[in-house]
């Protein structure tokens, strides 16, 4: 007997590795503590990869059409290079910053400087130590360096 | 910097004054401040002088192999002294602002 229903084990599982991938950058970047650590969407690629699992195994009894089988490799191996990007993106690339050895170290006098504001105005790092804030002085400058949207 | 700006009225109560420096220039980042509604202090190192300076060039890591800064903050106390630094070794991975208010408490 042909068996020609539909493999929900299989789908559900590429579906969700997607899910897994994509919800990192939509939806967990924005909680810290799922940001910093991807417990919960390395949860859902390990959901995901077990109904992969479970949907090749099924496609892969003896009375099922080459075709079906066929299918669950293609998913099940888009399934795990999903993952493997995911963890690419995470693990390898996310920590291909410089060292910067030579960053201002705690203790240390941060270098001066002038940059430009939003109203193309100079501004120095000396005026914003000393220029009020609320009516007084600043108790400190909390510099915060980004890659920028160029 | 979402963070920041969230916590900006804790900020500002701890007498902390956030500053966002990248290579963006002055029209861009009015852009996405206007989008992202920040409304603390931005800056434009559009030379990388500043990010050079801080060692925190990330060598041709921008659009069409542009120099820019990598992730980083520093908090200085008013003399201008280092007091706490983040370099984080993952982009994903930042600094919360709860723990740079914690160590805000102890600025005199």
């Amino acid at each position: 007997m042909k068996n020609k229903r539909l493999n929900l084990a299989l789908w559900s599982g590429l579906l969700l590795s997607i899910f897994a991938f994509l919800s990192y950058f939509l939806i967990f970047v924005w909680f810290p503590p799922m940001r910093d650590l991807p417990l919960a969407n390395l949860a859902l690629f390990a959901l995901a990869i077990l109904l992969l699992f479970l949907g090749v195994r099924r496609a892969f009894r003896r009375d099922q059409l080459l075709r079906s089988k066929v299918a669950a490799s293609v998913a099940a191996s888009l399934g795990v290079l999903i993952l493997a990007a995911f963890i690419f993106t995470f693990y390898i690339s996310g920590r291909a910053l410089p060292r910067s050895n030579g960053a201002p170290h705690v203790g240390q006098k941060a270098p001066e400087f002038t940059l430009t504001d939003t109203n193309n105005r100079g501004v120095t790092l000396a005026e914003l130590l000393s220029s009020s804030q609320d009516g007084k002085p600043p108790r400190g400058v909390l510099l915060i360096f980004y890659r920028g949207y160029w | 910097m979402r963070g920041i700006q969230k916590n900006l009225a804790l900020f500002n109560e701890a007498g902390i004054r956030p500053v966002a420096i990248s290579v963006d220039r002055p029209d861009v980042t009015r852009d996405l401040m206007q989008k992202a509604g920040y409304s603390f202090t931005f800056l434009s190192d559009a030379n990388v002088d500043a990010i050079k300076r801080y060692d925190l060039v990330h060598a041709g890591a921008g659009e069409n192999g542009h120099d820019i800064s990598r992730p980083a903050e520093f908090l200085l106390d008013s003399s201008g002294t280092v007091r706490w630094v983040n370099l984080t070794e993952n982009y994903w991975v930042r600094a919360r602002p709860e723990q740079i208010l914690e160590v805000a408490k102890s600025l005199r």
